[in-house]
């Protein structure tokens, strides 16, 4: 992005305005698919405005770790495939991709969203391993909370597969819903001098000092956070971000549970 | 080949009902990545492909340019979720063959001297594979091509064909796919009378091997006629 570019988005914001014309703390617009992928026992698609990504859930047999002999495993992969963005190439997960990954899969461990007791089938030899796969299709910005909202919608439309006679995982058969307790969310707010924002483009996120990603339950409760960006944050900023984030996760949810594309 | 003692064709119909010669449901869309220059959505029954085309722009690093051609990076990649098992994320040999041939499929059509030093982008997500995974990629590679706008001598088909029980067919499901006799890949150019890929694994005898690249040209035509239809749709719209 030129440097002409980058003045011209710090300018607006300065005047608490967004190039979209958007408010400094609203959403874009939000769309939300569930099961778009008939070979995942689990699948979403999320919009956030020119953003797309898709996550997947594929079921497994794994073993369990030696601590927790009786619980599943879930496990947390992100690519960021060349075709999403003309800046990301070809290649092992770089850092950013890896980052991406843990802290979407933070947020659902952290929240114990998964019952993973539920998905022991032997104990201490043979658990259910729940590999959830993030694949963005076009970048403009915002992956983490896109990839966090597509990851919990995919877990929670999961279905296990049935077992067959000699123990064989038999994709055709899908029966039990996963068992999803909790619903967390993540919204990464942004810093730029002294102003916030929600839900950055590609463009904005270059101008950013630091971002801090919140991922929210439904009581509220903070349950995994991410900084990023090289500008340090002081503890008023950190205070304010989490207000943020608690009341933009309450906006969120509620824009979800009502079907809704856009708020005010 | 697998073995399997279930009957790939009963009473003249498939496994999902088709006749021999029938495709199945095709799906195609164009300009489905808004960061792209071109990219298309293209499913056979339940194979669905999605495909990014960037370029042509400056290829980096530098080492790979050509000085005298422009050259194409083709990346054929299966997401994990793609699969019955998941699949290891990174590129199998297989993945990295089809990368390969499918490049080659579509190399042909492009004028590539006339961009010395760059690269054409050809990126490859299959998001549900049931078969016929790499002709499906080389349709949505050669609609993606011409939503970017590069220009090309011509559209590229790719259409599969194979034989099962005692019968040849066209378009392999997964299951076909598996316990086939044979299975033979195509892509070809309609208009030039090209073939521009051509795989076959399997046990046929040189008759049945012509008489399935001959269904392929004619059952191709209706691909053609459907690519032409989508990237029409899209400058009408």
């Amino acid at each position: 992005m030129s440097d002409m570019r980058a003045d011209y988005i710090l300018k607006l914001l300065e005047k608490d305005e967004r190039l979209d014309g958007r408010k400094l703390d609203q959403f874009r617009e939000i769309s939300i698919e569930k099961n778009i992928i008939a070979t995942a026992e689990g699948s979403a698609k999320v919009k956030l405005g020119k953003t797309e990504v898709i996550v997947g859930v594929k079921m497994n047999f794994g073993e369990p770790f030696p601590d927790m002999p009786d619980a599943g495993v879930l496990r947390t992969e992100a690519e960021l495939m060349p075709m999403a963005h003309p800046d990301f190439t070809s290649g092992p997960p770089g850092e950013d991709a890896t980052e991406i990954a843990r802290v979407i899969d933070r947020g659902i461990r952290e929240s114990e969203s998964i019952d993973v007791e539920k998905l022991c089938i032997t104990k201490g030899e043979k658990v259910w391993s729940v590999f959830v796969d993030f694949y963005p299709i076009n970048h403009d910005g915002n992956l983490i909370d896109a990839g966090s909202l597509a990851a919990i919608v995919a877990l929670k439309n999961t279905r296990i597969p049935e077992l067959d006679k000699e123990g064989k995982i038999d994709r055709e058969k899908l029966k039990n819903p996963l068992p999803v307790m909790h619903f967390p969310l993540m919204i990464t707010v942004g810093k730029v001098g002294n102003k916030m924002i929600i839900d950055p483009t590609f463009e904005e996120e270059q101008v950013l000092d630091s971002k801090l990603s919140i991922a929210v339950t439904e009581e509220g409760k903070v349950v995994a956070m991410q900084k990023s960006g090289s500008v340090g944050l002081t503890d008023d900023d950190v205070d304010n971000m989490i207000d943020i984030a608690v009341k933009k996760s309450k906006e969120l949810r509620k824009l979800i549970e009502d079907g809704k594309k856009t708020s005010k | 080949m697998m073995k399997t003692d279930e009957k790939m064709i009963v009473k003249g119909k498939r496994l999902d009902g088709r006749k021999p010669d029938d495709l199945r449901k095709i799906e195609m869309e164009v300009g489905v990545i808004p960061n792209a220059d071109g990219s298309s959505k293209v499913s056979f029954g339940k194979t669905t492909a999605i495909v990014a085309v960037y370029g042509p722009r400056s290829l980096f690093p530098r080492h790979l340019q050509e000085s005298e051609s422009g050259i194409i990076q083709f990346k054929y990649d299966m997401a994990t979720f793609s699969v019955d098992d998941r699949k290891r994320p990174g590129p199998s040999r297989r993945e990295t063959e089809i990368s390969k041939v499918a490049r080659l499929a579509i190399e042909p059509v492009l004028f590539l001297k006339n961009y010395p030093k760059t690269t054409v982008d050809v990126f490859v997500e299959i998001l549900q594979a049931d078969g016929s995974t790499r002709v499906t990629a080389i349709n949505a590679a050669s609609l993606a091509l011409a939503d970017a706008g590069v220009p090309m001598r011509d559209l590229v088909v790719g259409l599969s064909g194979g034989k099962v029980d005692d019968t040849l067919i066209l378009d392999l499901c997964g299951k076909e796919d598996n316990y086939s006799d044979a299975d033979v890949p195509m892509a070809f150019l309609p208009n030039k009378n090209e073939i521009t890929l051509l795989q076959m694994d399997g046990r046929l005898t040189p008759e049945e091997t012509k008489q399935i690249i001959r269904n392929i040209l004619h059952a191709g035509k209706e691909i053609y006629k459907k690519q032409v239809e989508t990237l029409k749709r899209k400058y009408s719209e």
